[in-house]
């Protein structure tokens, strides 16, 4: 439902509410307004025929008794809307009104009553002149009394109807005009490449001020959709060339095996290729691995970290099990049960030792710890430089103590995991050498 | 036909390496940009196999750099980078071809022999010079139809000859063609190298300039 229609529907149903209130109200205050004015006169007019019986103005002989025919109320005017009838006291009709009925309007003596003949509802005012020996009941037909309210409240009525499709097209017209903005808005969005992730241009004050937010958040939209944009193509980039050189290059040694007739040629481009695949195979497990982590969901159990650690340590694959890099495993970690997804930490832990031993002198050691927020791999490798720790996480970043076998997608990895872990990768150098890389859970568990 | 690679991949530029020499050049490595600008500030390349991420920097960059300062060595990038709008850039960066990975060795020397033929002026595939003919390609000459396979030094002294026939070229200036950066010159190489090729094509066809160097010359 579009929001045109929603905010004319919402105008025109208020409307129409407050106006059909206003008619019922203006309905019932004229009844009773009607009701006060026509019961002070039936009242003074019973008054007055009385008074005039007293004064022997009407000779109560006089009053014609001819029962003329009762007028249809249809089509009876306001002029003739009151009846009169003079009985007297020992119960004969004296005179009446030409509008009056013949049969007794009422029978009470004195004051206020209702009463319906022949189908009809008066409304009887009844005075008693002792002095005379008469009654004078006059009624009215309380049909002709809300014929006067319906006619009033029709007046009003009728031209409101007949303003209410005027209204509508004003309404109509008014609120399209209100929501121009958002319109104008919409249609330049529609208007847009699906590529198109420029932000919108800031037309400053004439923004209206309820779009501006709604431009604001659009625009911090783009340029997020346009930083990841340029960050999966720069990855893609770097991915093509990672993995085109290394497959290039085991093209060009192929060539040369066959090609060559210098044996010992032959059997050094052979060996190429066997390093090269190797390499290449690596490439491809660490790309794969990127991909898993991010698409890992973060569900998480109580695990172990000693058993992490392990599965961590069991499950490398690189030539960095190297005997004379001793692994020291902090025992405190047979302690620590964390809740967190083991998947992610495993994967993180296994690349962030792959790198210590593949980066540690011979002979040096790898120390994984507890260190109260976070667990810990410590190498006495080279380490890195500020600005290396600072680019350490880019992918396909090498810094320049690279290692042959290195992919620079592990760091990268590892990132990816720890935040997904909800916590993240802290590099720091070692004094005196090496490089300390702690995943670091932000809530603290344990 | 001494070509640079700039290359940070070892096994890709290894394999550049040894396959050119294979196709008759003499290739130096270089594996950053700081290397490559080295290098070509040392000049004497016939032409430039480029990639263009290299650890240190972009080729594009060492490209710029290098035509800005009037270099106009021909360079063929390697990348793998080759949808259409990469080879565009490539090409309006300054390279002169542009070949994506992984390719074919023989594709690679091809190319490279052809943009060094054109950076020359020349037209024709042979090189031809006192009824000896040249074919690049194939690393063979001959006289009057009947082609010899040569060896790549005999090749690459004969084919830096004929590039400029009648010009002499040093002593010092064949072993620049010969070796590359890495390898270690042989005393008198040169002389041997000359002498089998006089062996083949007659004495008088390369003359020597004594104290100069050598030349062709046009009568035999």
């Amino acid at each position: 439902m579009s929001m045109r229609a929603r905010l004319f529907g919402i105008l025109i149903a208020a409307t129409g509410l407050l106006w059909l209130s206003a008619t019922a109200w203006v309905y019932f205050s004229t009844e009773a307004q009607v009701e006060r004015v026509l019961d002070a006169r039936l009242r003074e007019a019973a008054r007055m025929v009385s008074s005039l019986i007293d004064s022997q103005e009407i000779g109560t002989a006089v009053a014609s008794l001819d029962a003329a025919p009762l007028p249809d109320p249809q089509d009876a005017t306001y002029e003739r809307q009151l009846s009169c009838q003079i009985w007297s006291l020992s119960g004969d009709l004296v005179g009446k009104s030409a509008s009056a009925p013949t049969e007794r309007l009422s029978d009470h003596t004195e004051g206020f009553a209702e009463r319906t003949i022949d189908g009809e509802t008066w409304r009887v005012y009844a005075v008693q002149n002792e002095e005379r020996g008469v009654q004078v009941l006059v009624g009215d037909n309380l049909d002709i009394r809300s014929r006067l309210v319906n006619d009033v409240v029709k007046g009003l009525a009728i031209p409101m109807a007949l303003i209410l499709p005027a209204l509508a097209v004003i309404l109509w017209i008014g609120v399209g005009r209100g929501l121009q903005p958002l319109s104008s808005l919409a249609s330049t969005l529609r208007r847009r490449d699906a590529d198109d992730l420029r932000p919108f241009p800031d037309s400053g004050p004439k923004t209206a001020a309820e779009i501006r937010p709604l431009i604001e958040s659009l625009n911090e939209l783009f340029n997020r959709l346009e930083d990841m944009r340029g960050h999966e193509r720069q990855f893609l980039a770097y991915a093509a060339h990672e993995l085109k050189t290394p497959l290039s290059g085991l093209k060009t040694q192929a060539e040369i095996a066959l090609k060559s007739d210098k044996q010992s040629v032959r059997s050094t481009a052979l060996s190429n290729i066997l390093t090269g695949v190797t390499r290449t195979t690596r490439l491809v497990r660490q790309l794969l691995a990127m991909a898993e982590a991010e698409a890992a969901t973060a569900d998480t159990h109580q695990v172990r970290l000693s058993q992490v650690v392990q599965e961590a340590v069991a499950g490398h694959t690189t030539g960095a099990d190297d005997p004379e890099i001793r692994l020291h495993i902090d025992p405190d970690l047979d302690d620590i049960d964390i809740a967190t997804n083991e998947t992610l930490l495993v994967l993180a832990l296994r690349n962030l030792i792959e790198n210590a031993q593949n980066h540690s002198p011979p002979g040096g050691s790898v120390e994984i710890r507890w260190t109260g927020a976070g667990i810990a791999v410590e190498d006495e490798g080279p380490g890195m430089s500020d600005e290396e720790i600072d680019r350490a996480t880019d992918p396909f970043f090498r810094g320049s103590n690279r290692t042959p076998i290195g992919s620079g997608l592990g760091l990268a990895i590892v990132d990816v995991c720890a935040r997904k872990l909800g916590g993240r990768l802290v590099l720091s150098r070692r004094a005196p050498a090496g490089l300390c890389a702690e995943i670091r859970f932000l809530s603290e568990t344990q | 036909m001494r070509i640079l690679i700039v290359e940070d991949d070892e096994l890709l530029g290894d394999g550049l390496k040894v396959g050119l020499e294979m196709n008759g050049f003499t290739a130096d490595l270089a594996t950053s940009v700081a290397e490559g600008d080295a290098a070509l500030r040392a000049g004497g390349f016939a032409a430039i196999a480029l990639d263009i991420m290299l650890p240190d920097g972009s080729g594009q960059e060492l490209l710029r750099d290098m035509r800005r300062r009037g270099d106009a060595t021909p360079v063929l990038m390697l990348t793998a980078l080759d949808s259409v709008r990469d080879r565009i850039e490539g090409l309006d960066g300054g390279a002169d071809d542009y070949l994506g990975k992984p390719f074919d060795l023989e594709e690679l020397g091809a190319r490279l022999r052809a943009l060094i033929r054109r950076a020359n002026g020349r037209q024709k595939m042979l090189l031809e010079f006192g009824g000896v003919t040249l074919d690049p390609s194939r690393m063979e000459a001959g006289r009057d139809g009947e082609m010899l396979r040569l060896s790549r030094r005999e090749f690459t002294i004969l084919n830096a000859l004929m590039e400029h026939p009648g010009a002499i070229l040093s002593r010092g200036q064949l072993e620049d063609q010969l070796y590359g950066f890495q390898e270690g010159v042989e005393s008198n190489a040169v002389e041997v190298h000359i002498h089998h090729l006089r062996a083949k094509f007659g004495n008088r066809f390369i003359e020597t300039v004594r104290g100069v160097g050598y030349r062709l010359r046009e009568s035999s």
